[in-house]
């Protein structure tokens, strides 16, 4: 895509110029919501759908715009978009309106945040520690479409360290944590922790289950089978992942920062934009410019500041390491 | 042998696969009176490390695990939450 940003210009150029005569909402085509298609004057309507969560009302006016304005059909995106093909310029501002009715808007392409994408989180998932639609909510309302000088940038939420939402492929990822405490004189020695432990991080001394704190990557599923409630959680909150991307050269993010309330989320992911407007040239990536600058520069300026509990030795990101093709 | 031994219902799980063995035991509990225990046995492995979460999770209290000689467990189940 990068090559077609001269393209892209003409195009927003002509289009500024229908908008004029279609009376088209300019903010919203800038935005970048309509996204043009290979058929000459077709575009895919691409729809705002943060955590991926929708309305009925919402799900209706889609499948009336498909068949409206588009060929029948709907796609849904890899970011939890509904996309709409086949959708001819000339009618943006009915399908505007008809959003509109039902408070919905378009997404966006281009140098902004994009939309986040969540799992379903502690709401109704059995593994999710933490309430990620809520977070991506917030996020989604206060940071959506911000300018960031450079690329996309792009924000997902896990529940848990399953990470169902890839959040090491993001600019900036966060998932759910937990910490476990035992509370020795509840626990009946039944060993049932140990054997739900997938981390090989509990092992039985005498009686007791004594916890590897290098090994332990706080997925909380010892407290969740617990018979007594004698594994309890200490603390929970959000993991922070920076500098993951997809694409033709994709990147593996870094774990930067753990046990996160939501504000301190929200203050992240203001800061971290902040550092790469200023830090990133031309049209890289975060990730690319983390490279570049070392993560040491971006500690130091943006968790540090902020007064996170950070991640900063290799070792004490090597339990969250799964391996791979790294071409070494 | 005493009548509560003999109430106790045994259901045998070895082999049967996640999640299967949590379907026969929560079919199991049903029949059980609030209070009332079922034992159950399953193999190591993801059976062992599945179905006590499950049984949490939907409120039950597991009394009682043993390990036997084959390497399999035996746990003891109460029905509901009291
Ligand atoms: C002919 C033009 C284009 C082609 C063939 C194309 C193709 C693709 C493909 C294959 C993907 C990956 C699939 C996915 O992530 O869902 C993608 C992703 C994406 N493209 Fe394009 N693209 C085009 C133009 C554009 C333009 C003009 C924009 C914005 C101004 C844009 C914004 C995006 C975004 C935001 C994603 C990520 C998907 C998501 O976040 O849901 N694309 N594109
Ligand atoms: C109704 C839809 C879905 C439900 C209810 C669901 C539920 C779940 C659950 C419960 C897990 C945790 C499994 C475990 O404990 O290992 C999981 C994992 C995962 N899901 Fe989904 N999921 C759904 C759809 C999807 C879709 C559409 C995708 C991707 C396009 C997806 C990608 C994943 C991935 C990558 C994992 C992690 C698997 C692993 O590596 O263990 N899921 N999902
Ligand atoms: S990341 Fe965890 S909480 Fe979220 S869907 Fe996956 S398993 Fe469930
Ligand atoms: S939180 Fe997860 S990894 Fe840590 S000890 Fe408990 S089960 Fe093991
Ligand atoms: S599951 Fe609970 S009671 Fe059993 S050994 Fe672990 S902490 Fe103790």
């Amino acid at each position: 895509m990068s090559d077609d940003a001269p393209k892209m210009e003409a195009l927003k150029a002509g289009l500024k110029h229908e908008a004029r005569k279609l009376k088209l909402d300019f903010n919203q085509l800038k935005s970048g919501g309509f996204i043009k298609q290979t058929q000459k004057d077709l575009f895919t309507v691409r729809l705002r759908c943060p955590g991926g969560m929708l309305r009925p009302e919402q799900l209706q006016t889609a499948a009336r715009i498909a068949e409206k304005y588009g060929r029948g059909q709907i796609h849904l995106s890899v970011r939890q978009s509904v996309e709409i093909p086949y959708v001819d310029y000339r009618h943006f501002d009915d399908v505007g309106k008809e959003l509109a009715a039902v408070e919905w808007s378009v997404a966006s392409c281009g140098p902004r945040i994009r939309v986040p994408t969540a799992c379903a989180g502690c709401s109704y998932n059995p593994n999710g520690l933490t309430d990620t639609q809520a977070l991506c909510a917030e996020v989604d309302r206060r940071f959506f479409g911000t300018e960031t000088g450079h690329h996309k940038f792009k924000i997902a939420f896990s529940g848990c360290p399953i990470d169902c939402f890839r959040t090491r492929e993001m600019d900036l990822g966060f998932q759910g944590m937990l910490e476990p405490e035992l509370d020795e004189d509840l626990c009946n020695g039944c060993g049932l922790c140990v054997k739900g432990c997938e981390e090989d991080a509990l092992v039985m001394e005498g009686e007791l289950p004594r916890r590897d704190l290098d090994r332990c990557n706080f997925c909380g599923d010892c407290v969740k089978v617990c018979p007594v409630d004698a594994m309890l959680a200490r603390r929970s909150g959000w993991l922070a992942r920076v500098g993951g991307k997809h694409g033709k050269h994709p990147l593996f993010a870094y774990e930067v920062a753990q046990f996160l309330s939501e504000e301190q989320v929200c203050s992240l992911v203001e800061k971290t934009v902040d550092w790469y407007r200023e830090n990133g040239e031309g049209r890289e990536r975060i990730g690319v410019s983390i490279v570049r600058h070392g993560l040491g520069k971006y500690l130091e300026e943006v968790v540090k500041p902020l007064d996170l509990e950070a991640v900063e030795a290799p070792a004490a990101r090597r339990r969250y390491w799964s391996g791979g093709n790294f071409y070494e | 042998m005493s009548s509560e031994i003999s109430e106790t219902t045994l259901l045998d799980l070895r082999g049967v696969l996640c999640p299967m063995n949590w379907v026969r035991i929560k079919l199991a509990l049903e029949e059980l009176p609030e209070g009332g225990t079922l034992d159950v046995i399953l193999d190591d492995g993801e059976p062992m490390r599945n179905v006590p979460r499950s049984v949490k999770g939907e409120g039950h209290r597991i009394l009682r695990v043993r390990e036997q000689e084959d390497g399999t467990y035996r746990l003891t189940i109460r029905n509901g939450s009291i």
